[in-house]
């Protein structure tokens, strides 16, 4: 279990990007942290990295804090972040730095052709799309086999037709194995595919707002009705987090978790 | 159907005409460069030849190219490279290395960098010739003060782009290493030295071509051999096409030696997406 106990960050300017941020990821889970621009929501998915440490607070990994890179930990940017100078193969097989080169090869191998990308295996990161390039970072992250795998608007550079396919791509690989997925995004959409729960953070200074359990099947059908209900509760949510006022009156029916108010 | 016939032949011709050109490209484009120089010695030796000139001073390019002939005879011509060369090699490696680790260090540390940085960035300020009579003076007027100016010459171009190169290695590369948890030798090997590589290059060129400037200076104040010598030779005979014989040599090895680094970097630049690439530069 993933555990973030009053997670907070002060950066050294004074900003408090993050306030005493609490929540319990289950082993497995999908959870989608989204809130408006500056909510700390990068900062947060930073923190559970270990890129960037807390100013207090903790995060533990089945009991295990954390306050740099994990092995278990992995970590998927918005950019792809591929390193130009090494092949599509040898990209994917960065994180792989032990174990016999025939194992590491063949791991390698079994995931270029799971990405769909084996004939791109020799070659160079600049030859690739967009599209292409993030799904060699998801690979590349995959590799290692991580337990938890944390996904920074990963896909919010692509166009939507790419991102769809990515999101669809992703939960296909997720079944491989089932890490838990921590995806920070901006986009309700992407929220509602993927995860099993959202969490609404509030900005200045990010903090929890919101909580909402999306109780849907998968293979989940972006048209249905009770996908839009949960769209609308999660969008009702969002609004509120900025105060705003609700856009919809019948949002607040949703099928999603009552307020906590 | 049958209105597409032509339209595939018409599309099909700009292609097969477009070849032509491209392959003309390929050896023209080296021509190109060779036509400027070429037709000022041409025009010049035309010159001379119909007596407009007595090119006493200034010796057609013929006389020039028999003053080499003449000195590679002699065996006297190897000699004289085979010295110039390896001063320039030794001065070129020791300069290297140095500047090489030095720069690494401060740009990969930044006490280091704040300790050693200002004092290498006021000694960079110093003319190098300023050190030529110091280091007669601790090092003799052979071989090892020749050397150490030519690795003084090297030394900052390198330390500066290898410094330069890891300051502005892109943060988020480095993070993917951090995220793999990549040890301090292991950052520099597989993402630090990796980067920096493109610049590095430039670097060493840079600093090959002030080693070629800085052994002429080294060679003109005392050297029984060497290209150097040649031209103070010249001067003190007053054989202008020995001079002129030593400075066709400098530009040929000069560009060779450019041209070596160039290609043995070529394999290890390869991934770069570069407007270089695309104009074929």
């Amino acid at each position: 279990m993933l555990a973030l106990d009053r997670v907070s960050k002060t950066y050294p300017n004074g900003v408090q990007a993050l306030a005493r941020f609490s929540a319990e990821i289950r082993q497995g889970e999908i959870v989608a942290i989204i809130g408006g621009s500056g909510c700390g929501k990068s900062t947060l998915l930073r923190a559970i990295a270990g890129l960037d440490r807390a100013s207090s607070g903790t995060v533990t990994l089945d009991n295990e804090a954390i306050a740099a890179p994990h092995a278990k930990i992995g970590i998927i940017f918005q950019e792809p972040r591929l390193l130009p100078w090494l092949s599509v193969a040898d990209n994917i097989g960065f994180g792989l730095a032990d174990g016999p080169a025939t194992e590491r090869r063949e791991k390698v191998a079994r995931a270029l052709e799971r990405v769909g990308l084996a004939e791109k295996a020799q070659a160079w990161p600049r030859e690739l799309s967009g599209g292409q390039a993030q799904r060699v970072a998801i690979a590349r992250a995959l590799v290692p086999q991580p337990e938890v795998l944390l996904l920074d608007e990963p896909f919010s550079a692509l166009d939507a037709f790419t991102r769809r396919d990515l999101q669809d791509h992703l939960l296909d690989l997720w079944a491989d194995t089932r890490p838990t997925l921590v995806l920070v995004t901006h986009d309700v959409d992407e929220a509602v595919v993927l995860a099993d729960r959202v969490l609404v953070m509030r900005p200045r200074p990010g903090r929890l707002f919101d909580q909402i359990e999306i109780n849907l099947g998968r293979p989940r059908d972006r048209n249905s009705p009770l996908f839009e209900n949960f769209k609308r509760s999660v969008l009702t949510s969002l609004d509120r987090s900025l105060d705003r006022g609700v856009p919809d009156r019948d949002a607040t029916q949703g099928p999603g978790q009552a307020m906590w108010w | 159907m049958i209105s597409d016939a032509p339209v595939l032949q018409q599309t099909s011709e700009p292609a097969e005409g477009a070849a032509a050109p491209s392959r003309l490209n390929r050896y023209a484009r080296p021509l190109l460069g060779i036509l400027l120089p070429l037709t000022l010695a041409l025009g010049w030796e035309f010159l001379v030849w119909r007596g407009w000139s007595n090119g006493r001073l200034v010796p057609p390019p013929s006389r020039v190219f028999a003053t080499i002939i003449d000195l590679a005879r002699s065996g006297e011509l190897v000699r004289h490279i085979a010295a110039t060369l390896g001063r320039v090699g030794l001065g070129f490696g020791f300069g290297v290395v140095a500047g090489t680790l030095l720069g690494a260090i401060s740009g990969y540390w930044s006490l280091a960098r704040r300790l050693v940085d200002p004092t290498v960035q006021a000694l960079r300020a110093i003319p190098s010739l300023a050190w030529v009579p110091l280091f007669i003076l601790w090092l003799g007027i052979f071989e090892t003060s020749k050397i150490a100016l030519i690795a003084v010459g090297v030394f900052f171009p390198v330390y500066l782009g290898v410094m330069g190169a890891i300051l502005i290695v892109d943060r988020k590369i480095v993070e993917v290493g951090r995220t793999f948890r990549l040890s301090g030798p292991a950052m520099i090997r597989r993402i630090l030295l990796p980067a920096v590589l493109p610049a590095y290059v430039v670097s060493l060129r840079v600093g090959l071509g002030l080693g070629w400037m800085f052994v002429v200076a080294a060679e003109l104040i005392g050297a029984s051999e060497g290209l150097g010598y040649l031209l103070l030779d010249g001067q003190q005979l007053g054989k202008p096409a020995q001079i002129l014989a030593a400075i066709v040599i400098f530009a040929i090895l000069g560009k060779l030696t450019d041209w070596l680094i160039e290609i043995a970097a070529a394999p290890f630049l390869r991934w770069q997406d570069a407007f270089g690439r695309a104009t074929g530069a």
